[in-house]
């Protein structure tokens, strides 16, 4: 008796949660498919990968919050974008901001985005990407001297430079490759 | 046969002076000159390109910090290491062949290395200087 009301809870918890999975895609979809959830979501965005990928990687909505990105997506904020200006014209400041709350971290179904939800869920909104905790903890065991030591790295904010599938959205370990370090199991 | 060479000078004189100028900058050139600017001249665009500025951290920069000192080759970002594409329009067909682009960047990049943005003037001098690379 005990099971079957466990049961009922379980499938009710399944049935209230669609809702929002629905701004992902079909909750269905998502459940019966165990493959293409794990990561984030890859950029299917044009404007996006030209306006951001001009100067870096285009970091992936679903790397930050929602309220990580409306603050950074803003004209203001956008003027001075951590020490260079990166103005944009009003259309497609909008357009961008539009595409980044619909795929942000907090709206995402991918494993990885949902970590970064809830690592971001409370408390002020992390500016930076390498601010996320669950993305710091991740790193933890990487030392100053593959990051900041390494003339070929430099800092921890450029993923692609280890992270060899970092444009596809995949930041696994097993496609980290530290240059001059190498591999997952470079210790 | 005369002609013929006359022809093909012709041709090559028109070739030459369409790798100087798009429609894009020519749009460009008259809209700076309506802003107020007088004549452009490729030697003090030169000029302004590789003056050194103020940077952060006490170095100095100039558009060659990150566009390189070879302009017919490719530029690295100062902070993000990103490729940037050559600046030469004799090697990237590409460039200055869109004016919204291109005022989207004299405005961020004029911020970044000037600490201000340019005047018609100053854009139309960088123009003419590298529509001649």
């Amino acid at each position: 008796m005990r099971n079957t009301f466990k049961t009922a809870l379980l499938a009710a918890a399944l049935l209230t949660g669609s809702g929002s999975a629905m701004a992902e895609e079909n909750f269905f979809l998502w459940l019966v498919n165990f493959t293409r959830q794990k990561e984030v979501q890859p950029v299917d965005n044009k404007a996006w990968n030209e306006e951001c990928g001009s100067c870096h990687l285009a970091y992936q909505p679903g790397l930050l919050p929602g309220k990580s990105w409306a603050k950074l997506l803003d004209e203001k904020a956008l003027a001075d974008h951590f020490g260079e200006d990166a103005s944009l014209d009003d259309d497609t400041l909008k357009a961008l901001r539009v595409y980044a709350l619909e795929n942000a971290a907090d709206k995402s179904w991918h494993k990885r985005s949902r970590k970064i939800a809830q690592a971001t869920a409370d408390g002020e909104a992390p500016l930076r990407i390498v601010e996320v905790r669950y993305i710091k903890r991740k790193h933890h065991d990487i030392t100053e001297k593959m990051i900041k030591g390494n003339k070929d790295v430099k800092s921890l904010s450029y993923c692609n430079t280890c992270h060899t599938k970092a444009e596809e959205g995949i930041y696994d370990e097993d496609t980290v490759d530290i240059p001059n370090f190498g591999g997952h199991d470079y210790d | 046969m005369k002609l013929q060479k006359i022809v093909m000078t012709a041709c090559m004189l028109l070739a030459t002076s369409a790798a100087m100028a798009t429609p894009a900058t020519d749009g460009l050139f008259s809209r700076y000159k309506a802003q107020g600017a007088a004549g452009f001249d490729a030697a003090r665009g030169d000029k302004a390109w590789h003056k050194e500025t103020q940077g952060e951290d006490g170095q100095t920069m100039s558009c060659s910090t990150c566009h390189g000192k070879d302009l017919g080759k490719e530029g690295k970002h100062h902070k993000t290491g990103k490729v940037i594409a050559p600046m030469a329009p004799s090697v990237n067909k590409d460039r200055f062949t869109d004016a919204k682009k291109i005022e989207k960047w004299f405005k961020r990049n004029c911020n970044d290395v000037l600490a201000r943005e340019c005047t018609a003037q100053e854009k139309g001098d960088y123009l003419k200087f590298l529509l001649d690379k």
